[in-house]
């Protein structure tokens, strides 16, 4: 991201207040499976909006509808119900294509299991969504090369996954979703498979990754992981039971008003 | 699509590379296919050339005439065509006064009992061969079937009036009756009991169907009715004059039909053939027999693509997390297909390539052990043995790589 460090007022959309624009906006938003004969609602109505550059947590225990609303938001799936806009486009009504368009250009999936190609490099894992963006191949090895600098693996480009840690293996993927410099990078529990203090670099090279500019929206079941981010939104029985700010985010924002 | 050839190109070669054992049993089928067909189409097309040799050798402008079609015979003869009388004298006279596009006749009388080849056996001192192609010819016979006298001489007009007891040998008679270096010429040799002084041998014919006319002994014509005064059946050559085979093909059925006494509404009761017609009818055959196989190879090639397809369901199967992963990056559904549908053309193409290699091989062994068969893989092989291949790849690899593109991504993603 071209985008220096946040706060940046002067380069938003002259909104309410200030504020940044918003990048993801749902209303409404439900999710109904059919299980044999019964109907289940995994999500009931959730309205939300995420502005750019916001580093928001997304917490709820397991059954709460956390994972399905991650889901619709990387447009992995698409809702029984409801509205979903992201960076101004209606995603809930996209066919199959676009949504794979919309996943490689405006979304950068880090999965708990890193989803790394155990037979590709590191350097070609991280090319792999510009491939499907159609960027040249000189262009698409230099973008890699820079991504995997910005995770500071830049010295081990040809390695396999099997050949990397786990810390690294996560830097790869961190490394594979900003490639595409997508609106919103989606971490669904990225610590869950790391110890505590490869936990920690993770979180911290996110935190990195939000100074630069980018929308950062975490999954996780664990407080700890989600006091690195600025808001917490608390799912429950597929509801929004809450939304509010970190110590951290209060912190930034106390900052800033002072800055 | 086009963008991500080569990347897919790459990928199936990695695949193919990760399993090498079940990817080379999993083109076994189509290799196997593929060497047949390069196999048999190398024969075929040596045997076409030989055939093309061989007849072309005895002139373009010849015309054989038999009672049965000269030429190439599948299955028995019909009851009409068993009736059939032989050509007689006095039909081959018949010929010989109308046919104006005739520039030459050669009349060849032997004691037939269904069809060619008389029998009998040939002795020089303790050397014999058996059976032999006895026959009585006279000496238009060299000019018309445009055969070489490899030593000595034909026998002339003088010797057949005068019914001398010489004789004309090919040249595996030659050769089997004469080993070493010794010289035939002036030699008696004994046929069928009876002696003859050879004049001349007859230039070795290359011939695909057995050795026949390399078997020929040849005596003058008369000097044969005098011999087997029952002797009944005649088979002549005509040569035509240079640009009018058809008027002389026109001409000479014309004299047959007439002598003969052919009804006006009743097929001819003999039968007549060019180098051409019996190539072309030799042609026929080879394509039908070349079509057969490209048939039966395509089943053998459908059976090795059921394996293909089998063993992409599974490599679908156990990609379930990868498709999901190329999916949550953004890979489309044709992106999917493609990347599948490369890798089962890349493995039925590759089961081609090293098939057309092996039934190159294959015909080069040929070469080697049957020297009289120019074989050589024809172009149809090579292209079909592909084209089928690829086809195979395409056909079969179509369903598990739309599978793997309707995999839904999240739950391809949660698949362990």
């Amino acid at each position: 991201m071209s985008t220096p460090a946040a706060p940046q007022p002067t380069v938003t959309l002259p909104r309410a207040g200030g504020e940044r624009e918003v990048v993801i906006r749902t209303a409404d938003l439900w999710k109904i499976y059919q299980m044999g004969s019964e109907q289940v609602a995994a999500l009931r109505g959730i309205s939300i909006e995420i502005r750019r550059n916001e580093y928001v947590a997304i917490m709820g225990p397991s059954g709460s509808g956390k994972s399905t609303l991650m889901n619709l938001i990387g447009c992995l799936d698409s809702p029984t119900r409801g509205q979903y806009w992201l960076g101004g486009q209606l995603v809930s009504e996209m066919d199959d294509d676009e949504l794979a368009r919309i996943r490689n250009q405006e979304i950068g999936f880090v999965f708990q299991t890193f989803n790394l190609l155990p037979r590709a490099t590191a350097l070609h894992n991280v090319e792999l969504p510009l491939i499907y963006a159609g960027v040249p191949p000189q262009e698409r090895s230099a973008r890699a090369l820079e991504a995997l600098r910005q995770v500071d693996l830049g010295e081990r480009v040809n390695h396999k996954p099997n050949e990397l840690s786990g810390g690294q293996r996560q830097r790869v993927a961190i490394a594979r979703a900003l490639v595409n410099r997508p609106s919103i990078i989606l971490a669904d529990e990225p610590t869950g498979n790391l110890d505590s203090t490869t936990s920690n670099e993770i979180m911290r090279l996110l935190e990195v990754l939000w100074e630069r500019g980018n929308t950062i929206v975490l999954v996780t079941h664990e407080h700890d992981i989600a006091e690195y981010a600025h808001r917490v939104i608390h799912i429950r029985d597929g509801k929004v039971a809450g939304d509010a700010q970190t110590a951290r985010g209060k912190a930034r924002e106390a900052g800033a008003a002072r800055g | 699509m086009a963008a991500h050839f080569k990347e897919n190109l790459q990928l199936a070669y990695d695949t193919v590379r990760a399993h090498k054992l079940r990817s080379g049993l999993t083109i076994l089928g189509v290799f196997v296919g593929t060497v047949t067909l390069m196999a048999i189409g190398s024969i075929l097309t040596g045997m076409n050339k030989t055939i093309v040799n061989e007849m072309r050798g005895f002139g373009t402008d010849t015309i054989f005439v038999y009672k049965f079609s000269p030429g190439i015979h599948v299955g028995g003869l019909t009851r009409e065509e068993r009736m059939r009388k032989p050509i007689s004298e006095r039909d081959i006279e018949a010929v010989r006064q109308e046919c104006t596009a005739c520039a030459a006749i050669s009349p060849e009388i032997f004691n037939g009992f269904n069809n060619f080849g008389t029998g009998g056996d040939a002795h020089y001192r303790n050397h014999d061969v058996t059976p032999i192609n006895f026959d009585g010819a006279t000496p238009a016979y060299p000019l018309v079937l445009n055969q070489d006298i490899s030593e000595g001489r034909y026998f002339d007009e003088f010797e057949n009036e005068h019914r001398e007891k010489v004789v004309v040998i090919g040249d595996s008679v030659a050769t089997a009756l004469f080993p070493g270096h010794e010289d035939p010429i002036g030699k008696t040799i004994e046929i069928n009991g009876m002696d003859f002084r050879v004049v001349g041998v007859f230039a070795k014919r290359k011939m695909v169907g057995g050795d026949q006319q390399n078997l020929t002994v040849q005596v003058p014509y008369d000097t044969y009715r005098k011999i087997y005064p029952g002797a009944r059946e005649h088979f002549f050559a005509v040569a035509a004059r240079p640009g009018m085979l058809d008027e002389a093909m026109d001409q000479i059925r014309a004299a047959l039909r007439r002598s003969r006494r052919d009804a006006w509404n009743a097929p001819d009761s003999f039968g007549m053939a060019t180098a051409d017609s019996i190539i072309s009818q030799f042609h026929d055959i080879t394509g039908k027999v070349a079509l057969a196989i490209v048939i039966i190879a395509s089943i053998g090639m459908l059976i090795g693509g059921v394996g293909v397809m089998n063993i992409m369901l599974v490599s679908v199967t156990e990609r379930t997390r990868e498709i999901g992963v190329r999916k949550a990056i953004g890979a489309r559904r044709r992106d999917i297909i493609a990347q599948f549908l490369s890798e089962a053309v890349f493995l039925t193409g590759a089961g081609g390539i090293i098939g057309i290699f092996g039934g190159w091989l294959f015909s080069f062994l040929i070469k080697f052990a049957l020297p009289n068969l120019p074989s050589s893989v024809p172009m149809w092989a090579v292209i079909a043995g592909f084209s089928i291949s690829v086809g195979v790849g395409v056909f079969f690899g179509i369903v598990p790589a739309v599978k793997a593109a309707k995999l839904d991504p999240v739950d391809a993603l949660r698949y362990e």
